[in-house]
């Protein structure tokens, strides 16, 4: 009898327990309607910058093709014309491709890549009827003529240089492309750390006993 | 009975079914809703204002799905157990007392019936507990059948496991009924109803058999947490994992019909049915008794059905054993205690307070024996 009692006032207590959570008030967000503010680093689809003369900052050196670990980003580059350049460099990106459905959203690219010119922006509602339509190809990436921003790169610790927009490449310590995606360009060829190796066997051990 | 009377039962009846089935829907959304905000979450809000039109819309995508029946089900069986559920569950509502007019109160234990004298009492039988009890233990068959026809192991593991908790909790249940019922001396529900008029409602003087009643009802309803017939993380949603549609919306009425009905029964019994407060009369209620005796009523089902969603919303499912134990060793030999205290109570003619205290005062005991044996067992494992 004492042990149904405790347990009855135990069970009180759980129900007293849920009772003010019922007067909390939700967590829920109406999403469409009501949107979650996210962190400004927040990682969603990428964006192809330009600088303020409307040019574009990619100049196709594929540095971001060669470190994403997915395999996500396709590029053809091409030379400019003297007339009238797309970019700051000797080429640019005449065929910029990102699949989404591959990309992981590591932010690897942005890290590479020396001019600043592509960065992972807030972006995150990504959700499309076909395969197709999650293919972005550059002009869904760039932004529109007239803007220019660095995007989320901005509120990085430490900030890239904010001298970026004259200077091609960027050659500052703290975001320089050759220093982040060496290894990455490489293709694995440059032994920078450690591989695991194969265990070495003795010559004349047999697998089968 | 002339032509009339049958129409005007008929009529009643109807009435009756409909709007229960409406409250079932409507007790699908508070239940959804207050579960969600129970979870810090705000539930189905989206279809029509609030949400409110969310059981329409699940009713009508219900009544447009496949109806699958899977190739090993004994089909005819299959096919009648969830209207063998759904019927129960509204017949059983017939023999409630929903409102009080006048009429009733001029009424003797045992006379016959006169259709247009309650309101909202389908039938008022004298023996309207007992029809009750026998009528909601036929549910059991809807569950059993069910489960059995689908040819599916687990759903019967759902069947044969409610089987055996409903009669396992049948008896507490009837047990812990039958206290109230001592006192009032009649087994119609519109007696027990008049016989609370301007005296401490049951539920005061029945504090035990009150509680044992309400944990009892939960168990036989199938609800959380006594909800093992439809355990969805062991069985797949147990007794009904083949019905699909409308099959399967049979069975989810039946669930709630029968939850509204036992909180009829806890209601009228136990929190003095249409009475506003404990110690009211006619002569304080005069003139609104008639029209707002279905109000409070209802108002006090209302509070049941929270406290069915509350738990739901709190305790997680027995273990087999721990249902099996509760239901055996606490619920039935506690309402058997309490038989037989009020079984003195009312040759020493009692009045509700005293009732009331000598519960209260046996638990007491009970509970400073039971704390103290426990004790002394612990010194004596020390020594």
């Amino acid at each position: 009898m004492d042990r149904v009692v405790d347990d009855l006032i135990a069970l009180g207590k759980g129900m007293s327990i849920t009772f003010k959570n019922l007067l909390e008030k939700p967590v829920t967000k109406q999403y469409p309607e009501e949107k979650r503010i996210v962190p400004k680093r927040t990682r969603g689809r990428h964006v192809l910058h330009r600088y303020s003369d409307g040019q574009e900052r990619c100049v196709g050196c594929l540095l971001c093709q060669g470190t994403c670990p997915a395999g996500a980003i396709y590029i053809e580059a091409d030379e400019n014309s003297k007339d009238s350049p797309t970019s700051k460099g000797e080429r640019f990106a005449k065929v910029f491709d990102v699949d989404l459905l591959r990309c992981i959203y590591c932010g690897h690219c942005e890290m590479a890549c020396p001019t600043n010119a592509i960065t992972l922006e807030n972006n995150t509602a990504l959700a499309g009827y076909s395969r197709d339509s999650l293919l972005m190809h550059k002009e869904d990436l760039l932004e529109p003529i007239g803007t220019s921003t660095l995007g989320s790169t901005e509120h990085w610790d430490p900030k890239p240089p904010t001298n970026v927009a004259d200077r091609v490449p960027a050659q500052t310590g703290n975001f320089d492309g050759s220093a982040t995606s060496a290894a990455a360009v490489g293709r694995g060829d440059l032994n920078l750390g450690q591989k695991p190796q194969p265990p070495k066997r003795e010559v004349g051990e047999s697998q089968d006993a | 009975m002339t032509v009339l009377e049958v129409v005007l039962v008929a009529a009643r009846a109807l009435v009756t079914a409909v709007v229960l089935l409406t409250a079932f829907a409507y007790m699908t959304y508070s239940e959804r809703r207050l579960v969600a905000v129970f979870q810090w979450r705000i539930g189905p809000n989206r279809t029509g204002p609030f949400g409110l039109l969310q059981p329409l819309a699940d009713g009508l995508k219900l009544l447009f799905k496949e109806q699958l029946m899977p190739a090993g089900a004994k089909k005819f069986i299959y096919m009648m157990a969830p209207c063998i559920s759904l019927i129960v569950a509204l017949t059983s509502f017939a023999v409630i007392p929903v409102q009080l007019d006048a009429s009733a109160f001029a009424q003797q234990p045992g006379s016959p019936n006169s259709p247009e004298r309650h309101l909202w009492q389908i039938a008022d039988i004298n023996v309207g507990v007992l029809f009750l009890l026998g009528i909601t233990s036929l549910a059991v068959y809807g569950i059993v059948l069910g489960g059995w026809s689908s040819g599916n192991k687990y759903s019967l593991i759902g069947a044969v496991r409610s089987a055996a908790q409903m009669v396992s909790y049948e008896l507490a249940l009837g047990t812990a009924l039958l206290s109230p019922l001592m006192m009032v001396g009649s087994l119609s529900f519109s007696q027990v109803a008049v016989y609370q008029e301007g005296q401490l409602w049951l539920g005061f003087a029945q504090p035990m058999a009150f509680l044992l009643f309400c944990i009892a009802a939960v168990a036989e309803t199938n609800r959380a947490p006594f909800d093992l017939p439809e355990a969805e993380q062991e069985l797949g949603a147990g007794f009904h994992t083949e019905y699909s549609g409308m099959r399967f919306a049979l069975f989810f009425m039946a669930e709630y019909v029968a939850m509204i009905t036992v909180s009829a029964v806890a209601t009228t019994v136990f929190l003095g049915g249409p009475w506003l407060y404990p110690g009211a009369t006619r002569e304080a209620l005069m003139g609104w008794l008639p029209t707002y005796s279905a109000i409070y009523f209802l108002l006090k089902i209302a509070i049941f059905m929270f406290i069915f969603i509350w738990l739901r919303a709190t305790l997680p499912r027995f273990r087999y054993d721990q249902l099996m134990r509760i239901g055996w060793l606490v619920l039935l030999p506690l309402t058997l205690l309490n038989l037989a205290i009020t079984s003195v109570g009312v040759v020493l003619g009692w009045s509700h307070f005293t009732f009331m205290l000598v519960v209260l005062s046996v638990v007491m005991l009970l509970y400073a024996f039971g704390k103290l044996n426990r004790r002394r067992e612990a010194d004596a494992a020390h020594h």
